[in-house]
């Protein structure tokens, strides 16, 4: 199905673009956008990759190194910092997949169970990521707060002990990054189940395949780009993050953002931090070329 | 009882998924109306006082203005630059295509704080001081991508039967753009230029790399989160909700318009 799509999409490309002449339009068009995109995005990540190997000047003063390229800083950053890429990445795929669990369910009723409702619940998911995320996640943090209704609610009735919190935890970082990521993950899944057509369903029904083999064998395959574009619209944002662990969490919940936060600001260590940032980057690349090629599916962007 | 639970099941999951969304937000709105000065924690009570005067709070309305002339300024940029690009790569031939679509799709592969980092450690390379211009140069870069997208798709969506007609009918190029192809696509522009100023006003990490000493609304929050958040931010939050709502909701009724 999807390859048939995939050709026709093809042969449909040339017929389309045949009554334009090849001509100078298209880079005319481009130019001024990838110029930006090259002049402030590749050029830092390349400036980047040359900070990563200086060492701190003879003069020790703050700020000022010397280029000696010195490669082994970044095994001295990754070594250093072992814990918070794992951690990281851990948080990251655990909020991944409980943003899936919640997502995927919610943009299916939106897509096939919610009738005329269907634009103000797509409108409900939406306009509440417009209030800013950072009084969300301090929302959070009072609401599962100490002095807040859930932990009073909880001791009261004995399942916490006093003193016990769920803030400043593991569990309370990893919640606030599900949430804060949600409709990255909601809006892919839901354009893809939307895009389905209502009648490929119908013809599994009519071919004896109950609800469950149905939504097997075709909802959740055609729904695949979706997942796959929200989990990593999730998971990659949700790695790099370090407000969610500086707010929910304490100091043993520190994520790898954190450190590259302080080693830029606080310490004034520009080489380590730019070390830090390729290892994360690399090792995002790097989960992300396996997961689209394991996932088959390319056309993302 | 039990049929229906079975059949509503995943009803009551969506409905229990959206109080989660929800949760948060209510508490923003109502905190918003809390009586208190500075640390806006417990429940004191009912007040108009933090709406009618938004300003009281020191610094807020700075750093508002800042946000408000930085989202406007970035969203014009980006939403310009990113719809020529999603023209170029949804209707016409050129060379070299895989490599821009890589060079758009990494930008939102890369974490923010890489993006901040980077692009800091190379304004301080060339000794230009973070502040407002560098944020604004930072959130073109990042929100271009999703503005391609966002067309892109709009793009790929359209029936290249009506701009053929147009051709069968004697209009030529331009005019099949401007008459055609143009007014179709600009729903898909303006969902573009709403994410992106939903972006920039958004955006603390990149932001707090870039802007120097210049706030920003959610650099005000952030800083303030030590000492306790003022009311009057819970106030931002909540117009800035309400006025999301209303402008998708209008959106939407000038679509339901037009397709009658």
């Amino acid at each position: 199905m999807e390859s048939n799509l995939k050709t026709l999409q093809k042969e449909q490309t040339p017929s389309l673009l045949k009554n334009i002449k090849l001509d100078f339009t298209p880079y005319l068009l481009l130019i001024p956008g990838l110029l930006w995109l090259f002049t402030f995005f590749i050029l830092p990540i390349l400036n980047l990759a040359t900070t990563s190997t200086k060492t701190r000047s003879a003069s020790y003063e703050t700020g000022s190194f010397d280029q000696t390229w010195r490669f082994l800083n970044y095994v001295d950053a990754f070594v250093e910092n072992q814990d918070q890429f794992y951690r990281s990445f851990i948080y990251a795929l655990i909020a991944t997949l409980l943003a899936l669990a919640i997502s995927y369910p919610l943009a299916y009723a939106i897509a096939f169970r919610s009738g005329a409702m269907k634009n103000i619940l797509l409108i409900m998911v939406i306009a509440p990521f417009f209030t800013s995320f950072l009084l969300r996640t301090l929302a959070w943090k009072q609401i599962l707060g100490s002095q807040g209704p859930v932990v009073t609610v909880l001791q009261n009735l004995h399942i916490m002990k006093v003193g016990d919190t769920i803030t400043a935890t593991s569990f309370s970082v990893i919640m606030g990054l599900t949430y804060n990521f949600l409709p990255f993950m909601t809006l892919p899944i839901y354009a893809s189940l939307e895009r389905i057509d209502p009648k490929l369903i119908e013809a599994s029904g009519d071919l004896f395949a109950n609800g469950l083999n149905t939504f097997r064998k075709v909802t959740l395959p055609l729904s695949m780009p979706g997942v796959v574009a929200g989990t990593l619209l999730t998971f990659i944002p949700a790695s790099g993050d370090y407000i969610n662990a500086s707010i929910l969490g304490n100091p043993n919940t520190k994520m790898i953002g954190n450190v590259i936060d302080s080693r830029f600001f606080r310490v004034v260590d520009y080489p380590t931090a730019a070390a830090l940032s390729f290892i994360l980057m690399a090792i995002i690349l790097i989960i992300v070329s396996v997961y689209i090629r394991k996932t088959g599916t390319d056309e993302l962007v | 009882m039990r049929k229906w639970l079975s059949k509503n099941m995943i009803r009551i999951y969506a409905g229990f998924a959206l109080l989660y969304i929800f949760i948060p937000v209510a508490y923003t709105i109502v905190f918003s109306f809390n009586i208190t000065k500075k640390r806006n924690i417990n429940w004191q009570g009912f007040t108009f006082d933090n709406w009618l005067n938004p300003c009281d709070a020191d610094g807020i309305c700075a750093a508002l203005g800042n946000s408000l002339r930085i989202g406007f300024i970035s969203t014009s940029i980006s939403t310009i630059l990113g719809t020529m690009i999603a023209f170029a790569i949804g209707r016409h031939a050129f060379k070299g295509r895989s490599s821009v679509n890589l060079l758009i799709f990494l930008p939102m592969a890369t974490p923010e704080i890489v993006l901040g980092a980077s692009l800091l450690a190379m304004f301080l390379n060339f000794g230009i001081n973070p502040g407002f211009w560098p944020t604004v140069i930072a959130h073109v870069m990042f929100c271009i991508s999703f503005v391609v997208v966002t067309v892109k798709a709009r793009i790929a969506g359209l029936d290249p039967k009506l701009e053929e007609a147009a051709r069968d009918l004697y209009a030529n190029e331009f005019e099949t753009f401007r008459r055609i192809t143009f007014p179709l696509v600009l729903p898909g522009i303006a969902a573009a230029a709403l994410l992106s100023f939903a972006l920039s006003f958004d955006d603390f990490i990149i932001t707090n790399f870039n802007s120097g000493t210049v706030s920003t609304f959610p650099k005000f929050v952030w800083v303030s989160a030590t000492r306790g958040v003022p009311p009057q931010a819970n106030v931002v939050g909540s117009v800035m909700f309400l006025g999301a709502l209303l402008i998708v909701i209008a959106g939407q009724l000038v679509n339901r318009k037009r397709v009658r």
